[in-house]
């Protein structure tokens, strides 16, 4: 009988473990990724002609990306890998894939959707000026290109990468002219029991936060972001209020922007995966057992493109899909591993929920932010707009929103805008947000070529 | 325009020119040409409706907002798009390209 | 004893764009209205298909109602208060083949005694009207009063006009039968039962099950088209764009809306099936697409698909609607299994129907369109050029 056909998408923590852990088995698994070099957003890997150390790069993480470099560059030879490449749809068993000019169907016998996450987006009027950019960019810039995104930065929105890509930036010589935490203070304590879960990780944040305020960064918290200010050339300035509703203006000449993480579930969606709304984070979720089983049949979901739980608990969730695939392959595994990296998974749910709970979604500044805000990039269409799609032209739901409106209907495919809208037409509808529809993902998942030549199909 | 991002290490690469609207900008090699755009115009396109500039977002691929341009109508994606000696980026649309009827 | 939800002279079964705006142009004669929507007002076929609202290569009998629809498309706005984008921008179809010009040349002939308008644009002039045109272009057929429409936004139009002149318009409403009680129809649903002494089917690809259901089956298949939109780009494309050809594989229309998106489909339709509430997109026959669309429109070579869909449509074998009354009960009527290509016909059809219903009697010929045409043989498919 010839090998299963698996196929890992994503090179990041939780793909890497996996085709690893199916390695380690004796199969050869296909690893599809965007990038060019292995790694992740968060362990990403800097151009081959940089020079900066793994301790310059990843601080106190150094040691996990230089074991998960070394992992992946042990497997590298042993897999079909392959880099630059864009997993657009899925259906019927077999993944829809395009490098350059070329698309092909990958049939397969198991598959492992690790794609990661991407920033969770508040739109903020002036947001789509130049200079104003996610956090996860902001971290990008610094990590692989060795640049900040400005001269004087503020950094803007909620979540542990606020605090993360501050301090990276201050460290790099950089250091922002502000933090701005939507978040109150007393709030972020009530994480703190569940955070408790990773004693390590807690302290870490701790530190971040105090390592800021000795390098004289303003933090502010339960800020409302107002404004990103600026003319034609760009950003010029952030206007917030305070909590006592006082507005202020800081000048700078870049804005990151970013709340927490939202997973990049659309492959999951096109295999047909059950989802779920987690009201602790208020997204739709794929529905998954301990282990990472879909709900159907042979696809498999890992890392953070289904749930947020970072770097760690998306290596332990890769190793949990690469064991529960082997398994329903008919190769068993030794129990008290698994039985490990179940615990090991309790501490990360554990303290992702911690995470989401100290950091919430500002879903009530976002359903409130005013008419003239740009809501879809892509599309340029305004919360004022995709509102009156729901009073004048009656959606009672956010996939009838987006048809009127055309929210979320641009080359990005409401990654950026689809929760943000998913707030604004709920309360537009004066309905619970996990009443107000779930947005359905279509292919592709990301732009192709309409030129591309049939690589033909590996049967 | 002014240059918005600023470099703070790995400046010792090699040079590598590309012109976008018909002007050299210098780049390093190993930058993205969102990068170098940054560095020099200080944004990557204009938005198709009219809302002005617009210079990327995610710097992953996700987000999709910063497809530039060549000179013989190619798209590119300049945050994922390694810079090249002799690229023609344009940040508007390139004449000559598009039959429009007149 | 079930509870009656709702009593009206109509009970209107499907929400699409005939059900919609038979519901609208019902209440424009003064007749109680009530139209129960399985899901959302105009979420499949309706709401999912290409936009074209054309009439040139229409089935030739048909365009007398054609017509009486274009005249509609024109006054949506004014009807309804909702602009559906609709743009009469014409619509051409280009020939691969010189073969292929004695069929569109007899159709122009056959379609003026209609009243269409079409003009016959040779090699050169093609290229004069419409730059964007791939070399293997011979000929075109150009109709220049026919365009398009954004789908998403018509039959939620005639919805919202038809509730506002009274119709009660009830959506997530799934019909589980229909049974004629006496002088009036009972329509059950999981919310209870609706009464009228009249029922127009308009149930789309459903609507053969409710027919068999009435003792009047009908070969229907459910099937789903397969669309794409590109990247926003400079607006160059203006017209409708279709083919003419005797080859499957080389139907393949687009259209651009000002915004610049190029709107496509054709080649090949995929199954769907009635039970799943979306039809999927098959991502398997994209590439023979995009060779037909460069085929057409070569400086797409370098755009971008950014989203695709399909929506569930219901196909007669003889690829021509059922409309009209029942040939077995009295006060029952049908319009549904619209082929793909009831979009511009939509709006007249609604108009017809409730001309039908309201009068006895339709001014519009739909002889051809009989729902007992079948009888016992399945005639053989007809082919528009």
């Amino acid at each position: 009988m010839a090998d299963p056909r698996v196929i890992v998408v994503g090179a990041g923590p939780a793909g890497i473990r996996a085709a690893a852990a199916l390695v380690e088995a004796g199969l050869v698994p296909t690893v599809i990724d965007e990038a060019s070099r292995s790694g992740g957003q968060i362990y990403r890997r800097q151009p081959e002609n940089f020079t900066r150390s793994y301790e310059q790069l990843y601080g106190t993480e150094a040691r996990k990306a230089r074991a998960l470099h070394t992992c992946f560059d042990a497997l590298r030879h042993r897999i079909d890998y392959r880099p630059e490449t864009l997993a657009w749809a899925v259906k019927d068993g077999r993944l829809h894939v395009q490098s350059g000019m070329t698309a092909e169907a990958l049939p397969y016998d198991a598959l492992v959707l690790a794609p990661g996450a991407t920033d969770r987006m508040m739109p903020i009027p002036g947001w789509t000026r130049p200079g104003c950019y996610s956090l996860g960019a902001s971290q990008i810039a610094l990590k692989a290109q060795a640049c900040a995104i400005g001269e004087k930065v503020v950094f803007m929105g909620t979540g542990p990468l606020l605090y993360l890509v501050a301090c990276q930036y201050m460290k790099a010589g950089n250091a922002p002219v502000a933090v701005l935490d939507t978040t109150p203070f007393h709030r972020q304590l009530r994480g703190l029991a569940l955070m408790a879960a990773r004693p390590g990780q807690l302290v870490k944040g701790a530190r971040l936060i105090a390592a800021l305020r000795a390098g004289g960064v303003r933090v502010v918290r339960g800020i409302t972001p107002r404004e990103v200010t600026g003319g034609e050339a760009g950003v010029t300035g952030v206007r917030y209020a305070d909590a006592a509703g006082r507005t202020f203006h800081v000048e700078c000449t870049a804005v990151g922007i970013g709340f927490h993480l939202r997973a990049e579930s659309q492959l999951a969606d096109l295999a047909g995966c059950v989802f779920a709304f987690d009201p602790a984070v208020r997204q739709w979720l794929p529905a998954i057992d301990a282990m990472g089983r879909s709900s159907v049949a042979n696809v498999y979901l890992a890392g953070d493109g289904v749930r947020v739980l970072g770097a760690d608990g998306a290596e332990t969730s890769g190793k949990l899909a690469a064991q529960a695939v082997l398994a329903d392959l008919g190769r068993p595994q030794p129990e008290d591993r698994t039985r490990r990296l179940l615990r090991d998974m309790e501490r990360h749910v554990r303290f992702a929920r911690g995470v989401a709970r100290a950091f919430p979604w500002p879903h009530d500044k976002v359903a409130a932010i005013p008419d003239e805000t740009l809501v879809c990039r892509c599309e340029a269409i305004t919360a004022g707009e995709l509102r009156a799609a729901v009073t004048a032209l009656e959606a009672p739901e956010v996939n009838r929103a987006k048809a009127f409106s055309r929210v979320g209907m641009g080359r990005c495919q409401g990654r950026f805008c689809g929760l943000a809208s998913q707030e604004i037409v709920a309360a537009a509808c004066r309905l619970p947000v996990e009443k107000a529809g779930r947005l359905r993902g279509q292919a592709p998942v990301k732009p192709l070529p309409i030129a591309v030549t049939d690589g033909g199909s590996h049967a | 325009m002014q240059a918005r991002f600023r470099r703070l290490a790995e400046k010792e690469r090699r040079a590598v020119v590309l012109t976008v609207d018909g002007e050299a900008v210098r780049a390093l090699e190993g930058d993205v040409l969102l990068t170098a755009l940054m560095l020099s115009r200080g944004f990557a396109r204009m938005s198709e409706f009219g809302d002005g500039p617009r210079a990327g977002f995610c710097m992953m691929g996700a987000c999709q907002d910063c497809w530039v341009w060549t000179g013989a109508g190619e798209r590119l994606r300049a945050c994922s798009t390694s810079v090249a000696e002799g690229m023609d980026i344009r940040t508007h649309v390139p004449e000559g390209i598009w039959p429009i009827p007149a | 004893m079930r509870n009656v939800s709702g009593q009206a002279d109509v009970v209107i079964v499907g929400g699409g764009i005939v059900g919609t705006s038979a519901a609208f142009f019902l209440r424009q004669r003064g007749v109680g209205v009530i139209l129960l929507e399985r899901f959302l007002v105009g979420q499949q076929a309706s709401g999912t298909n290409f936009g074209n609202v054309r009439r040139q290569g229409r089935y030739l009998r048909q365009l007398p109602l054609a017509n009486r629809s274009r005249a509609i498309w024109g006054r949506i706005p004014e009807l309804t208060g909702a602009d559906v984008e609709f743009m009469p921008v014409g619509h051409v179809r280009f020939l691969w083949a010189d073969e292929q010009l004695a069929v569109v040349e007899k159709y122009q002939r056959d379609a003026a005694e209609y009243g269409l308008e079409l003009h016959i644009l040779g090699r050169n002039a093609i290229r004069e009207r419409f730059p964007f045109i791939g070399p293997e272009a011979v000929a075109g057929s150009w109709s220049p009063h026919d365009g398009h429409a954004n789908p998403r936004l018509v039959a939620p139009a005639f919805a919202r006009a038809a509730r506002r002149d009274g119709a009660t318009i009830v959506e997530n409403c799934e019909v589980l039968s229909i049974d004629r009680t006496g002088e009036d129809f009972t329509v059950a649903t999981a919310s209870g039962d609706y009464r009228a002494p009249i029922v127009l089917i308009a149930g789309g690809a459903w609507g053969g099950g409710f027919a068999a259901a009435m003792g009047e089956p009908v070969p229907l298949d459910v099937a789903g088209p397969q669309m794409g939109v590109t990247e926003p780009l400079p607006y160059f494309v203006h017209p409708v764009v279709g083919v003419s050809t005797k080859v499957p594989g080389e139907v393949a229309y687009l259209r651009q809306i000002p915004r610049g998106n190029i709107i496509f489909g054709g080649i090949a339709r995929r199954n769907a099936a009635l039970d799943e509430q979306r039809a999927k997109y098959d991502p398997a026959g994209v590439q023979a697409q995009f060779r037909q669309i460069l085929r057409l429109v070569p400086a797409l070579k370098h755009a971008r698909l950014i989203r695709t869909w399909s929506g569930v449509e219901g196909y007669m074998a003889d690829d021509l609607p059922v409309m009209g009354r029942s040939a077995k009960i009295p006060g029952l009527f049908y319009a549904f299994g619209f082929c793909g290509h009831g979009f511009q016909i939509g709006p007249g059809v609604g108009d017809v129907m409730a001309e039908l219903i309201a009068t006895g009697a339709t001014t519009t010929p739909m002889e051809d369109f009989r729902i007992d045409r079948f009888g016992g043989s399945v005639p053989v498919r007809a082919h528009a050029p």
